[in-house]
């Protein structure tokens, strides 16, 4: 349908309630390329949420002592947690639950491509809450001001609840540091191997995301890739002096002038790989994730066949 | 691995259908009134208090939880707002900083 006049001013209005930084809600009228992008955004964060699970669900089993597995159990049930509030944050946009599985699944949305590296040793544990968890909630505490507001609610409850994640990952890491020989190396590697797929987590430089304009005119994203990322390195640095851990970048150096620290340049091609479908874990994710959608199938049907027949036997009384 | 034209199709076998939506208010302690947390899931209202105590309720955040689905909850036109809510804004004799009482009394 052409555009019409009405569709021009009502889109006046809503980028003038936007700049004048009033919350859109579920049944506001807005752009139809407002409500896809949020849909898109909503859903991948959602993703990440639930096949985060899975590389930190993988040490469940082989947790060293009682204390860090109730730990890491309680830390990949929040992940669910996330997962459901995101979701149900999307929902109101108008698409449904089950499609969302279904486009996950068939690959046709994305979710973050960190959780396509593997979890190789306990220390990976470690350094995914310190790293992977600190480089969310750095992301995330900007979106807490994002203009819708069904997404910043959801951000609100989730940043509460995950500061605790990025500490127990940290602490992990100083116990493992403060160790042996072997376990001060074995944490040492994890940092070598998840410290650039972290920095990538907060997507292509400014340069080369083309999306960003039309999303901070929306204020659907508050605080530039490039930026969320400077402030996650300076946050990080004096943390891994703290752990007597390396960050493995030769080129990283405090910048007086500027106020921040500098740091080498990013692989991007290991990105688009990985985005694209070949890091280590990604077939491997998305089987998972189907296998728990198919075997689940009975239980859902199982429970909504009960409650059809007590709706006809409550009718029927 | 087969493209889109050889995925089954999950929505007719698995999400024909989703569970009904529900709206969890949650009471965070005894005093407070019920305050709206956010939405899920379920086929029915026992099952719906369950996932709701497993999602809103992981860090002792309520002593109590009311679920209502969601067809059920009737919401003003947001469009409406002007009309709908305007009239008391030209009431200012409904709030007490209307009246001019002496400022050494206690009123």
């Amino acid at each position: 349908m052409p555009p019409t006049n009405s569709d021009e001013s009502r889109n006046l209005a809503f980028q003038q309630a936007i700049d004048a930084d009033r919350t859109v809600e579920p049944r506001d009228w807005m752009p139809e390329r407002y409500r896809s992008t949020m849909i898109r955004q909503i859903a991948q964060h959602a993703h990440s949420e639930i096949i985060g699970m899975q590389p930190e669900g993988n040490w469940i089993t082989r947790a060293p002592s009682l204390r860090r597995k109730a730990i890491l159990l309680a830390k990949v049930q929040d992940e669910a947690g996330h997962g459901l509030y995101l979701y149900a944050a999307a929902e109101t946009l108008g698409v449904g639950r089950g499609e969302l599985t279904e486009l996950l699944i068939t690959g046709r949305q994305k979710y973050s491509s960190i959780f396509n590296y593997p979890t190789q040793t306990w220390a990976d544990v470690g350094a995914i809450g310190w790293l992977v968890d600190g480089a969310a909630i750095t992301n995330q505490l900007a979106l807490t001001k994002t203009s819708y507001g069904p997404y910043a609610r959801a951000m609100v409850r989730i940043c509460r609840e995950e500061s605790f994640h990025q500490r127990q990952g940290f602490e992990l890491l100083s116990e493992l540091s403060r160790g042996t020989v072997a376990q001060h190396e074995m944490a040492q590697d994890a940092v070598n191997r998840w410290w650039w797929p972290a920095l990538m987590m907060f997507g292509p430089p400014d340069t080369e995301s083309p999306n960003t304009a039309q999303s901070m005119a929306w204020k659907i994203k508050r605080v530039s890739n490039d930026e969320l990322r400077q402030r996650f390195v300076d946050m990080t640095v004096p943390q891994a002096q703290a752990l007597a851990l390396d960050l493995p970048d030769p080129q990283l150096r405090w910048n007086e002038a500027r106020g921040h620290y500098d740091f080498g340049p990013i692989d991007w091609e290991e990105f688009r790989q990985v985005v694209g479908g070949h890091g280590a874990c990604n077939a491997q994710r998305i089987a998972v994730r189907r296998a728990a959608d198919e075997d689940g199938a009975w239980v859902r049907e199982a429970a909504r066949a009960w409650e059809v027949r007590q709706n006809s036997r409550t009718s029927a009384a | 691995m087969g493209g889109p034209a050889e995925q089954p199709d999950f929505r007719s076998v698995s999400h024909a259908e989703d569970w009904p939506l529900w709206e969890v208010f949650i009471r965070g302690r005894r005093g407070l009134s019920h305050q709206h947390v956010g939405s899920l899931h379920a086929p029915d209202p026992e099952l719906a208090l369950q996932n709701a105590r497993d999602l809103y309720t992981r860090r002792g955040e309520g002593v109590s939880i009311w679920v209502v689905r969601s067809t059920e909850v009737h919401a003003s036109d947001p469009d409406d707002q002007g009309p709908l809510f305007d009239p008391p804004s030209d009431k200012a004799y409904r709030h007490p900083t209307f009246y001019t009482v002496p400022e050494d009394l206690q009123l």
